[in-house]
């Protein structure tokens, strides 16, 4: 019982002290901004703490923060080799991977009508095959190693980034393509000066969904196969063995590099598109 | 003075120039059999309610329209041949600018290409923007200027490169008039200066009148020309010739021909 009214008591003292800071001039500030985000998540922590405590939640349930912090602390080398395979070999590559061929494929298509009306259908045919169908057969055919897993990231992200990149290529408007015209720009200069710039928006769009879903595709392929190391794999491992505070102590690896690399690609975003009227400052 | 006016080799001929468009409910007759001749260092006003085929004149010269055989020329040219030599700068009704280049790179943007040396356009972005007041606003980002600045960059970027002839397409529409007289005055002292062949379409009688050495009349279905106005006006034109008898029997030719032009339909 002291653990659920200290929990919700600190709740309410974080949510008073937050609505103090918000509303006075340090609220404006960035140091203000960055204190009651982080005032918040703590308090999120305290409250999980304390239901679990409080209600006397099996750790196999759910483990409190308690038990995941240590188990984090306590395997810090396992969990940077799982992040270097799962994340580093396996997403990132099959991520560059998979925005190269999605880049020349659009400018393809772009040059090619016949290329329109034939690729785009394939890639939505590929992008609609299960992806714990696909996995396995990719692992069959590219080996246990992170490989198959960079195979399978660029199948889920190929299709999402070359709509949006074939999209943004025709988001030029009619007379910003007449004055290209009447200065007899070639394709390629109008392509590189007029259309890529103008279809960044698009493009960067592409790349935050596609961030998601190529840390996603990495850790589920390796369910299907896959050496002793990796996030996917000891995810699984560690279910069969009721070590769950591990699993845990995992998904918050892959929520931290997931929230990084959106973070990332969001900030180079506001680099290249600060012209677009959603970044103008 | 007059003599001045009408003189000059003739830079765009069209001879029986006819554009139908095929649309969905059948073709539609945009030109039909316009002739006219454009002489050098003309100001010619294009006016007429819309769908007289004003705009579609000026995009057939500019080759952005392609009429079904040639009875267009444009320097002694074919109109494609004329844009791929670059012979005009082209103006359109919105200033179109790139919002992800700076003033300056909006009006280096054809200069880059058609490939000018890097210091020569350095010098021409700086002598344009000088030629249409905007020097102190090369760095800025379009979307941080009027309407009437953005418009006045985009004629700096139509003479960038140095055409002879400058085809504008209601330049000033979506101007307030306090803007638009200002600029119309503008550009006249550039044309005065520059001594450039104009193409200027618009809708506003005492613009076309106040701006043109000749003036076409235009009406709609099928497009044509009605009336073909020479000016009697002399090329110096204070704002307030506007209110001399010239002017005023001028606009009301003007309104005749637009008035003889929709009365059959």
């Amino acid at each position: 019982m002291i653990w659920l009214v200290g929990a919700v008591g600190f709740w309410l003292a974080a949510w008073a002290v937050n609505a103090q800071i918000a509303a006075s001039p340090l609220g404006q500030r960035r140091g203000g901004r960055v204190l009651v985000a982080a005032l918040f998540g703590v308090t999120v922590l305290v409250l999980w703490e304390g239901l679990v405590r409080g209600f006397a939640v099996s750790p196999v349930i759910l483990p409190g923060p308690s038990i995941i912090g240590p188990k984090i602390a306590g395997n810090l080398g396992t969990l940077w080799a799982d992040f270097v395979q799962t994340v580093v070999k396996g997403a990132l590559s099959g991520f560059a991977i998979g925005a190269v061929a999605a880049f020349v494929t659009a400018i393809a298509i772009d040059r090619s009508p016949f290329l329109q009306k034939g690729l785009l259908p394939i890639g939505n045919f590929v992008s609609a095959l299960p992806i714990v169908g696909l996995a396995p057969v990719l692992v069959m055919w590219f080996g246990f190693d992170w490989q198959s897993k960079a195979a399978v990231v660029v199948v889920m992200v190929f299709f999402p980034l070359l709509v949006n990149m074939v999209a943004g290529l025709q988001a030029t408007d009619r007379l910003s393509r007449d004055l290209m015209a009447t200065w007899s720009a070639s394709y390629w200069q109008a392509l590189f000066k007029l259309r890529l710039p103008a279809a960044m928006p698009f493009v960067f769009n592409g790349l935050k969904i596609a961030a998601t879903l190529a840390l996603i595709g990495a850790i589920v392929a390796e369910f299907f196969g896959s050496p002793i190391v990796g996030m996917g794999f000891r995810i699984s491992t560690e279910v069969g063995r009721l070590g769950l505070d591990m699993v845990w102590a995992e998904i918050a690896v892959a929520a931290l590099a997931g929230s990084a690399l959106y973070g990332v690609i969001a900030l180079i975003e506001s680099w290249v598109t600060f012209w677009h009227p959603s970044q103008r400052k | 003075m007059k003599d001045t006016l009408n003189i000059g080799q003739p830079v765009i001929e069209a001879k029986g120039l006819n554009l139908v468009f095929q649309t969905g409910d059948g073709p539609v007759h945009a030109l039909r059999d316009v002739n006219l001749t454009i002489g050098k260092g003309e100001f010619v006003s294009f006016i007429g309610p819309s769908g007289c085929g004003k705009t579609t004149f000026l995009r057939c010269i500019a080759a952005l329209e392609h009429p079904a055989g040639v009875t267009l020329t444009v320097n002694g040219m074919t109109p494609d041949q004329a844009r791929q030599s670059r012979a005009y700068g082209y103006v359109f009704q919105a200033a179109g600018l790139y919002p992800w280049r700076t003033i300056a790179g909006n009006v280096k943007l054809p200069l880059e290409i058609m490939g000018f040396s890097k210091a020569d356009q350095e010098a021409r972005v700086r002598k344009v923007l000088e030629l249409v007041e905007l020097s102190g606003f090369g760095a800025k980002y379009p979307w941080q200027l009027s309407g009437g600045m953005q418009q006045r960059a985009s004629i700096a970027r139509a003479l960038a490169f140095d055409a002879d002839i400058l085809l504008m397409d209601e330049p000033f529409g979506a101007l307030d008039e306090i803007v638009r007289d200002r600029l119309n005055e503008e550009l006249l002292k550039l044309w005065a200066r520059t001594g450039k062949t104009i193409g200027f379409v618009t809708h506003s009688i005492p613009e076309a009148v106040y701006l043109s050495t000749k003036i076409v009349v235009m009406s709609p279905r099928p497009g044509r020309i009605t009336d073909i106005i020479d000016s009697p006006l002399p090329r110096e034109r204070p704002l307030d010739i506007r209110d001399s008898k010239a002017f005023i029997d001028i606009a009301h030719r003007v309104r005749e021909g637009l008035r003889a032009g929709h009365g059959d339909d």
